[in-house]
């Protein structure tokens, strides 16, 4: 008894000190960049306690938590928008054969320009201002949403499909306790990983089509007083909330009734 | 020795008639027959094996059965009436990976329950639970089962919808040869209670020899019935009995194989 409580208590400790490792590893981090900062010839690069001070000053200024919002508005709308619109789109599409032959020709030609290049398109058809950043975070998510539903659609073994037709399932039935749970595994890998280029596209969209968000908190403090203690400070904050919207997104993965999706076997 | 006669004639009742039916694939715009004029009786509850080569087109004719595939010519008619697609009375049951891996165990013995009032659905799914033997895993998700307890799921699903006929191809294929021999043992017991009719596709001589009241021997594609062999020999069957190991040996020489190593 008292043996296997020690050994739980060990696993405990084991469990405690993996959890711990990345910590200790960030935190040598952030003396190393601490002390190369104070020790820079010239000043190239704000270190990790002037970058907190920069942080700071946008608490004490009431914009961190404003522009927090204003980004996470503007990605929540443009990712909302596409993955309403491209997975029923992209289902369809994977699902009747004859509609992925007409369309793919042209998501191929359109999925390697560069959400960014829509900008001036962006600006000239929606101004300066909320729309052209979300039309750009739309265009980002959009085509690699209607791949992966596409491609999940296209995945689901006839044999789950012949299954619900046996025991007499309408079509409406099929949709959701067949096609629809048989995708839901890869439609949360696919929108996790557009989330992330989401999330990359509103910094860029917000540092040309907008006024205010991280992108804009950049770009600003650069040419407002080269504020680079700002910069830095948007750096990270853009970096933490990519991380915890990952996480989120991940958690997602561990629902039991999906988890088939990922197992190994 | 009239009663006995009132009794077995109900029990001769033709289930499923396949009449003169052909199959032809179009590949690489080559007509490729897999079938050629083929003709069966099935009487009702009666267990049949459809036994051939791999790739002989078994599976084919179980798929124009069950109604996943019309066939090029002919017609296959069940209790009379022209098969025109796949329905919740004869169920098919695929290897062990036909069952959805998203439902829990009585998540997918309730699938194809969806028309019934709750209580009865609670009551069905509990009774096929115990029937295949997997009390204690109601909650458990397929990836948590063996490939046996899968097998034993899926064709518990399919005993839940109450069908009258069942179609299995090769169900236990991808089974440990000692899972397998168990396996057969439960659908037997099975079938003896529920007394469906079973058309049941091997490339296994003797799991046909064991399981069957007749075995269908096909030949290689084009496939075409080359035999059909009675297997006179009760349940529980003695598989090293003389007159077992005669039909078993008549099927070894009718597909051409000498019957040593």
């Amino acid at each position: 008894m008292s043996s296997t409580k020690e050994r739980a208590a060990r696993k405990h400790i084991t469990n405690a000190g993996t959890a711990l490792r990345p910590l200790v590893f960030i935190f040598a981090l952030l003396v190393l960049w601490e002390f190369a900062a104070r020790h820079q010839p010239a000043h190239l690069l704000p270190g990790p306690w002037e970058t907190a001070g920069g942080i700071a000053d946008l608490v004490r200024h009431n914009l961190l938590l404003k522009y927090i919002v204003a980004s996470l508005f503007r990605v929540t709308w443009g990712f909302v928008l596409a993955a309403v619109l491209a997975i029923p789109l992209g289902l369809a599409i994977g699902w009747y054969r004859r509609a992925e032959m007409a369309f793919n020709p042209i998501i191929q030609i359109l999925r390697p320009i560069s959400p960014l290049a829509w900008i001036p398109i962006a600006i000239l058809w929606f101004g300066v201002g909320d729309l052209a950043a979300i039309f750009l975070i739309f265009i980002g998510s959009f085509l690699p949403l209607l791949v992966t539903a596409a491609n999940a659609a296209r995945n689901v073994p006839d044999v789950h499909v012949n299954t619900g037709r046996n025991f007499g399932l309408g079509p409406a039935r099929l949709l959701y306790q067949v096609l629809y749970p048989a995708v839901i595994p890869q439609l949360i890998v696919g929108l996790r990983i557009t989330l992330g280029v989401a999330w990359l596209v509103v910094v860029a969209a917000e540092m040309i089509a907008v006024n205010s968000g991280l992108g804009f908190l950049i770009i600003d403090a650069r040419n407002a007083g080269n504020r680079y203690d700002l910069v830095v400070a948007g750096m990270v904050i853009i970096g933490v909330i990519g991380f915890l919207l990952d996480v989120g997104m991940r958690s997602l993965e561990r629902v039991k009734s999906f988890r088939w999706g990922y197992s190994e076997d | 020795m009239l009663v006995k006669e009132s009794i077995a004639i109900p029990a001769l009742k033709t289930k499923l008639a396949v009449e003169n039916v052909s199959v032809t694939f179009k590949r690489d715009g080559k007509n490729m027959p897999v079938l050629e004029n083929i003709n069966l009786e099935v009487r009702d509850g009666e267990f049949i094996c459809l036994l051939g080569p791999s790739g002989c087109g078994k599976t084919t004719l179980l798929n124009a059965m069950a109604g996943f595939l019309s066939p090029t010519s002919g017609e296959i008619q069940v209790d009379g009436e022209a098969v025109r697609g796949p329905d919740s009375r004869r169920i098919f049951v695929f290897q062990e990976r036909g069952v959805f891996p998203w439902l829990t165990v009585e998540g997918n013995i309730g699938f194809g329950l969806f028309k019934l009032p709750r209580v009865e659905r609670e009551r069905r799914i509990a009774h096929y639970i115990k029937m295949v033997g997997l009390d204690g895993f109601e909650k458990a998700y397929p990836h948590e089962l063996s490939g046996g307890m899968k097998q034993r799921l899926e064709v518990a699903r399919a005993l839940a919808v109450d069908p009258d006929m069942l179609f299995l191809d090769e169900p236990f294929g991808a089974l440990d040869s000692i899972t397998r021999l168990v396996m057969r043992g439960e659908l037997l017991r099975i079938w003896e209670a529920e007394r469906k009719t079973i058309i049941f596709v091997t490339h296994d001589i003797d799991e046909a020899v064991q399981l069957a009241d007749r075995v269908v021997v096909m030949s290689a594609r084009p496939a075409t019935i080359q035999q059909i062999v009675e297997i006179d020999v009760p349940h529980p069957r003695d598989i090293s009995s003389p007159h077992y190991l005669e039909l078993r040996d008549g099927i070894f020489r009718q597909i051409g194989l000498a019957h040593q190593i």
